[in-house]
């Protein structure tokens, strides 16, 4: 099989997908499903109206651990720019592991146990392509008093929709009660694991981590439930996309500051303000003067997509951006993109063209998220 | 009735001189959901393997090669309220174009029906 064959890895729940008929396709690595037999469309419409579970388990998950929460928590403070100190027990935060000149290593989610016993201990997951090189960086920079675990052993299940909650309160009574970026130790349908309402939709649902060995056994408990059907990495992307939520890779990357990605929101104002971060002088500059370059939404106008590349011109033809990720937005009705363009053009309303196939498309900026967001917060 | 194939996947169907060209079911299922077709202008004259036509699907563009020369005489215009048509019935209601063929004799150059099925098996 292709698997073998081109040495890709293989998530615990890689049987299941090819039993399920989903196309399989190489991503960071791993065999994982692009879809199913319902199609890229019909998947995501499906999560935004009931609940769809997603494979994640190629992502990279890994647990600090240092004396207490103080010690923890200011050996990461040194490496994203995130208030992690101040980080409650059952929270979780989003923030990047930067570099040296400001630039994004990595997008991550960083959670406390809500368990007093687990004191000094925080858990993360890293994007799936960059977990090599994340984990690496972080052994590297952390102090001998804190230790880092890779939870290779893990496996990641996302449920995403409106109906998520309602699913998964069936299995595990209380879950209802968590607010978004709650994290908590739960039992999912007799299995233990760590749960956060959060995910990579911009719907309410929920990420599940498991043993590995456990992983198979919450996949079926959950796809027995009427309301779940499988999602592949094509609607993942869509609905990512339409949610106006960064790929790594894509719309960050080494080169772009969280500041000019929009992700400053992710900076609180004791962290701006003292630093402590790498690339801080770059970061705190561009906070106080504003950046050259700013990440905005586009829709193009008419139905033809404007993908990743795709120039970004001004009224006059003069390029000023390039569209970073971009496709067709099924909840929307119509193609979607964002991109990077020069500060002055980067206002709600300013008409743009994206260059496809050679051809100025008429666009303009809008607002992100082109789909609300759902959290329950 | 008469029909043709490509090692891209397109068909074309001998209606007379004309020839009714799509992509195959394979080549549908291959793309995935159709999201927008860009047909050419009525009037166009195309060569045998120069581009006809785009396919825009969720995740990508594809181009459609004609299967043989000849002047494009209809375009698809369901497509442009309905790509997904495209995906539901590639050979009946999702053709793309039609064409006025120049030179029969370059229907010959292409796989019957029976050649395209063994076609399938190589590549499946």
């Amino acid at each position: 099989m292709a698997a073998n064959a081109e040495k890709l890895k293989t998530t615990p729940l890689h049987a299941r997908h090819v039993a399920a008929g989903a196309r399989m396709v190489p991503f960071a690595g791993y065999d994982m499903p692009v879809q199913y037999a319902m199609g890229i469309i019909a998947e995501h419409n499906h999560t935004r109206a009931a609940a769809g579970l997603f494979d994640v388990s190629h992502m990279g998950q890994a647990f600090l651990s240092g004396p207490d929460h103080q010690t923890t928590a200011t050996a990461l403070e040194a490496l994203v720019p995130a208030d992690v100190l101040g980080l409650e027990r059952g929270r979780q935060r989003y923030s990047q592991l930067l570099n040296e000149q400001g630039g994004i290593l990595d997008d991550l989610m960083i959670s406390r146990p809500a368990e007093t016993g687990e004191d000094g201990r925080l858990m993360l997951v890293v994007n799936a392509a960059c977990k090599e090189a994340d984990f690496h960086h972080l052994e590297i920079n952390l102090p001998d008093t804190v230790k880092i675990e890779r939870a290779d052993g893990r496996a990641l299940l996302a449920l995403q929709g409106p109906k998520a909650v309602a699913v998964l309160a069936r299995l595990s009574p209380g879950i209802a009660a968590m607010k978004f970026m709650d994290a908590r130790a739960a039992n999912v349908a007799g299995i233990d694991a760590r749960v956060s309402r959060s995910g990579y939709t911009g719907e309410d649902g929920f990420e599940i981590s498991v043993l590995a060995e456990r992983a198979v056994e919450l996949w079926d408990k959950l796809m027995a439930e009427p309301e779940v059907k499988p999602i592949g990495l094509g609607a993942r992307d869509s609905l990512r996309l339409e949610a106006g939520l960064c790929l790594y890779g894509h719309d960050i990357n080494s080169e772009t500051s969280p500041v000019e990605a929009g992700l400053a929101w992710s900076i609180p104002r004791r962290r701006r303000e003292a630093g402590g971060f790498p690339g801080e002088v770059r970061i705190r500059s561009e906070i106080d003067e504003g950046t050259l370059r700013q990440r905005v939404g586009l829709r193009p106008q008419g139905r033809v997509p404007a993908r990743e590349g795709a120039g970004i011109l001004d009224a006059a033809g003069e390029l000023v951006g390039e569209v970073t990720s971009g496709g067709f937005g099924p909840t929307v009705g119509g193609p979607v993109a964002m991109g990077y363009v020069v500060r002055d053009f980067a206002e709600v309303g300013t008409p743009l063209s994206l260059v496809v196939r050679d051809k100025p498309i008429a666009a303009e900026v809008v607002k992100l998220p082109f789909a609300p967001h759902r959290y329950k917060r | 009735m008469s029909i043709r194939f490509t090692k891209d996947h397109e068909y074309i169907r001998l209606e007379g001189d004309t020839g009714v060209v799509g992509i195959t079911d394979y080549a549908q299922q291959q793309l995935g959901d159709v999201v927008f077709v860009e047909l050419p202008e009525i009037g166009k004259t195309v060569t045998k393997g120069a581009e006809a036509a785009v396919v825009e699907s969720v995740k990508a563009a594809s181009e459609i090669f004609a299967p043989v020369s000849g002047e494009v005489i209809a375009i698809n215009s369901d497509l442009e309220g309905s790509p997904a048509v495209v995906n539901e019935d590639p050979f009946g209601r999702g053709w793309f174009l039609k064409l006025k063929i120049e030179n029969p004799a370059e229907m010959n150059d292409l796989m019957t029906e029976d050649q395209y099925v063994e076609f399938l098996k190589t590549i499946s």
